[in-house]
Formats: structure tokens, C-alpha cells, sequence
């Protein structure tokens, strides 16, 4: 059997996939069939108590995961809202810019990148999917994931990135740009903490 | 205390010295009494905790009065209120720990984290229960050219990677066989413990393990008062007296009551995933079911649980 997956929901918050299908199939005897819709009925109801009411845990390890999303990373000062200074469309081409000089655009191809492939030109206080649906920044995850998306499966799963808190209950979940520069994303080489001693440095 | 390193011996005067020759069965006594006081204070676990019957065989009543002991003993020499919590392991759970390799960069966070969390000997002995070893790629897991000691302007350096090694809590742990006073053994959880008051300090487990993931307190542990962590397990990260072994307990003190370890919280890349084995939904069996995972020498048949995986 395949294990309930977390989801994320448009909202943004990680659910269990509740896909189920009642009834199905050609019921030729109508008692049966009224059983089952009666019984598909049943674990409709059961579904919907268990949605509001605390199903009692099984165990203590297996409480429902409860995941909080952590707070996006802080615009630089003064930058947003963005439609403070963009109150026109204004120029769309691909260009160099005369503003906005300290984003150094390092992500994927240079030739093929440009601010409004994420950036809407309409609204610029928020992001654009690949459609054109609009993406607040708060979600950019689901920006990103168009194109990495077995990082975004991954991710969801809880594979890709890092959680904090409780590992049988309460976690708080990292956002993409917590970590990736969206701009710059590929993640920047650290200063290791110094190296343990050697036996013959402990001796002395 | 003399430096000498025999055990002393209680020397009783001799007929020709004037005193009355004592009882050969008094003597015998004097000296076993003499003895074990002497070793009970060598050992830092007080006379209590070296007369004390095994951990298994106290009743809870005396568990708690063992705690409290510790607690009281630790707040006079630490001079800090602490917390010895005696939490047993949750029902239902079976702990895992993942590391994805992908994403490792080397830049050893989870070490210190794990000193500061754990009570650790800071100097002289300098005690790390991780140990992050850089490896060529071009020659992949290979031991024999694996280096702990790798210094760097930045990490994660050309042509390597990095494989961190801590306690693996092994299914069929050789550690635990191997020690002759049952001083260490696993936990339903899956936790490998050390009780501290009863392990003599032989060091059979340290040659049992094949992860050189338990350590010696060769000194008393040099660790100061105001970096105490006083949140505290009594089987986990309570300070150690001289002459006993410790080891990773998954932060015992921390994911019995739920949170993670320090090391997967402070981990910058996020490589470091841990949860509960029967928990379909834990992370650590979302990696298992989608990832292909490894243990860390899977021919000696230690069954860690460890896992080991490459995400990319």
C-alpha cells in the first residue's frame, strides 16, 4: 500500500491527500449496492468526524505531523512594496538595469534569464507562475517548484531541506529562498569549525 | 587520593609493632570495604551509585531517588539548577536517523552543537561524538583515505566529499555484547545507552565498535559550569565522571520528549533527517521509501540505524 503523502494545498499548508473514491464499479445486486453506498457513506462521515475531532493517537510516535511554515526571509530595507516606485509597466525588455545593481542574477543559463520570468510586470508585489497566475511571495515554492520539481516532491515529503521542532508533532518547514538565494541559488560554501584535536595535541 | 595505581590497602599494625594481630576474616573485610570505597571514589559516581544494584533492578521509587541524588549532587558542583529527566521510551517508535551525503558540506555545525547539547569534555579530553570525515569522490567511501582532521578557508572542498560518523545504533549492536557488566544496552526505542554509574571503564566496547563512535573520559571532564546544559537525561547527557565510556544517544534528553536532535536542528544544508521507523509519514521513512539508502559497513551485519542516502 502506498503511504498517505503530506500535500501542500494552494494555501500553503501541508495536508494529507484526502483523494478517496466512494462506490465504483457495476453493482448488479441492489442490496449490495446499497450496503456498500451505505458502508462508503459511513467512512465519508468517519472521514469528516476524524477531519474535525482528534482521532485518539495510536501511539505517541505517530501523532498527525502539524506543520507550520517558517517566516519567508526579510525583503532588503525599503524595497518593498514594490509598486512604491513601479506604478507603470515600464520597459519589459530584456536590458542592463540602472537600479537594482546589487542582484547578481546566477541562475541557470544567463542568456535565457530575465527579472520577469518570476517577477510580474502587471502587479509587482508579487510573482508569476509559467501561466501567469499570480504567486505572493509568501509561496514562492510553487514558483520554483515548475522547474525543480523533484526537489519540490522532495521537499513536501520532507526529504529536501530542513525541519525544526517536534519530529512527532509540531515542525516548522523552511521556504525555498529561506536557504536559496532566489537570484544566486546555489548554496555558498562555509567556513568549517575548527578541527578536532589530535590524540597527541591532547596528551601534551 | 595518592597517584599510586594499585588499590590501597588498609595496612593494619603488625605483632611486632605491639598491636594485637587482627582477625584474618576482619582483615579480609577491612580490606574489600577499603577497597571499594577507594574504587567508588576514583570512579566520581559516589559510594550510592557504586553499591547501587543494576539500573533494570531498581523499582521506580528508587530510580527517582537515584535522580534526585544527581540532580542535588550536579546543582552543589555546577552551581546551577538542573533537570535529570528519566523519560522511558514512547510506545510505538522506532528511531531512524538519515544523512543525505548529496547535500553534506563538511562544515562540521553538527560537532560543536552536539558538544554544547551533550555535556561534552571540551579540552584535555577533547570529546566529539561526530566525526565528519572528508573523502575523494574519485575513490567514494573509502576509508583507508578518509580524513577527520581536514582544515579549510571554505568547505565544501574541490573534488570531496564529506560523511559524518556518530553512534549507528545498531539493531545487533557488537558494543553491547561485548560489555561484561551490562553497563550499556538498547533501548526499545532503538537508543543505545550507557549507564555511567555501572560501566568500569574497560573499554571493550570501544574496541567492539567498528564506528569509533564511543568515547573515554581518560580525565575528569573538563567542561565549565556556565556552558552546563541543565536540561539533562540520566541516561544521556548528564555529566560523566572520569574513566567511562559515552557515546551518541540521539540526543536521548530531547527526542524522548518529542524534539529532534540538536544536530538535525542545526544543520545548514538540511542533510540531516531523523523520525520514527513505524510512522509512515516521519521523514525518515519518506528517504527509505524514495531514496536508495546505505549503512555504513553493511558486512559486518551491525544493522545500524543509520541510513545513509544521496538525494540528487
Amino acid at each position: 500500500m502506498i503511504p498517505v503523502k503530506p500535500w501542500i494545498s494552494a494555501s500553503g499548508s501541508l495536508r494529507a491527500n484526502e483523494g478517496m473514491k466512494a462506490g465504483g464499479g457495476d453493482v448488479t445486486n441492489r442490496s449490495l449496492g446499497r450496503a456498500i453506498v451505505a458502508i462508503a457513506a459511513a467512512a465519508v462521515l468517519a472521514e469528516a468526524r476524524a477531519e474535525t475531532a482528534a482521532k485518539p493517537a495510536p501511539a505517541q510516535g505517530q501523532k498527525p505531523h502539524q506543520l507550520i511554515q517558517a517566516e519567508p526571509p526579510p525583503f532588503s530595507e525599503g524595497i518593498f512594496p514594490c509598486s512604491a516606485c513601479h506604478v507603470e509597466p515600464g520597459d519589459r525588455t530584456r536590458r542592463e538595469l540602472g537600479f537594482h545593481e546589487e542582484i547578481k542574477l546566477d541562475h541557470g543559463p544567463p542568456e535565457n534569464r530575465w527579472c520577469l520570468d518570476c517577477h510580474d510586470s502587471v502587479n509587482r508585489d508579487v510573482l508569476h507562475l509559467t501561466n501567469g497566475d499570480p504567486v505572493p511571495f509568501t509561496e514562492s515554492y510553487r514558483l520554483c517548484g515548475q522547474c525543480h520539481g523533484d526537489k519540490y516532491r522532495d521537499w513536501r515529503a520532507g526529504v529536501h531541506g530542513k525541519r525544526v521542532g517536534q519530529w512527532n508533532g509540531q515542525k516548522t518547514y523552511f521556504l525555498c529562498v529561506n536557504c536559496h538565494n532566489p537570484h544566486s541559488p546555489a548554496f555558498k560554501p562555509l567556513k568549517p569549525e575548527p578541527r578536532p584535536a589530535r590524540p597527541e595535541e591532547m596528551r601534551q | 587520593m595518592s597517584d599510586r595505581k594499585s588499590l590501597p590497602v588498609l595496612q593494619a599494625a603488625g605483632p611486632d609493632e605491639g598491636g594485637a594481630p587482627l582477625d584474618p576474616r576482619r582483615r579480609a573485610f577491612l580490606r574489600t570495604a577499603a577497597a571499594g570505597a577507594a574504587v567508588a571514589a576514583a570512579s566520581g559516581c559516589g559510594v550510592e551509585g557504586f553499591l547501587r544494584q543494576h539500573l533494570w533492578e531498581l523499582s521506580p521509587e528508587d530510580v527517582k531517588r537515584l535522580v534526585a541524588k544527581i540532580e542535588r549532587d550536579e546543582e552543589r558542583k555546577f552551581a546551577r539548577k538542573v533537570r535529570v529527566g528519566n523519560e522511558p521510551p514512547m510506545p510505538g517508535v522506532k528511531f531512524g536517523y538519515g544523512l543525505d551525503l548529496s547535500r553534506c558540506i563538511g562544515c562540521r555545525r553538527c560537532v560543536y552543537a552536539c558538544v554544547t547539547e551533550n555535556n561534552q569534555s571540551r579540552t584535555r579530553p577533547q570529546i566529539h561524538w561526530i566525526r565528519v570525515l572528508e573523502m575523494e569522490k574519485s575513490r567514494g567511501v573509502d576509508l583507508a583515505h578518509a580524513n577527520h582532521y581536514y582544515e579549510a578557508d571554505q568547505v565544501p572542498r574541490e573534488g570531496h566529499f564529506y560523511m559524518p560518523v556518530q553512534c549507528q545504533q545498531c539493531e545487533h549492536p557488537p558494543c553491547v555484547k561485548v560489555c561484561p557488566t551490562q553497563a550499556t544496552w538498547k533501548e526499545p526505542d532503538g537508543i543505545v545507552v550507557v549507564d555511567y554509574d555501572w560501566c568500569i571503564g574497560c573499554r571493550c566496547c570501544m574496541s567492539g565498535c567498528p564506528y569509533g563512535a564511543r568515547h573515554f573520559n581518560w580525565a575528569t571532564p573538563n567542561l565549565p559550569p556556565e556552558e552546563l546544559n541543565p536540561n539533562q537525561h540520566l541516561l544521556g547527557n548528564r555529566p560523566r565522571p572520569k574513566g567511562v565510556v559515552e557515546k551518541c544517544t540521539f540526543c536521548i534528553q530531547r527526542t524522548r520528549n518529542g524534539r529532534y536532535p540538536a544536530c538535525v536542528e542545526i544543520c545548514p544544508v538540511g542533510a540531516r533527517k531523523f523520525g520514527n521507523l513505524l510512522d509512515p509519514q516521519s521523514e525518515i521513512r519518506q528517504v527509505m521509501e524514495t531514496k536508495r539508502v546505505f549503512v555504513f559497513k553493511e558486512e559486518l551485519a551491525t544493522h545500524p540505524q543509520f541510513y545513509y542516502f544521496y538525494a540528487t
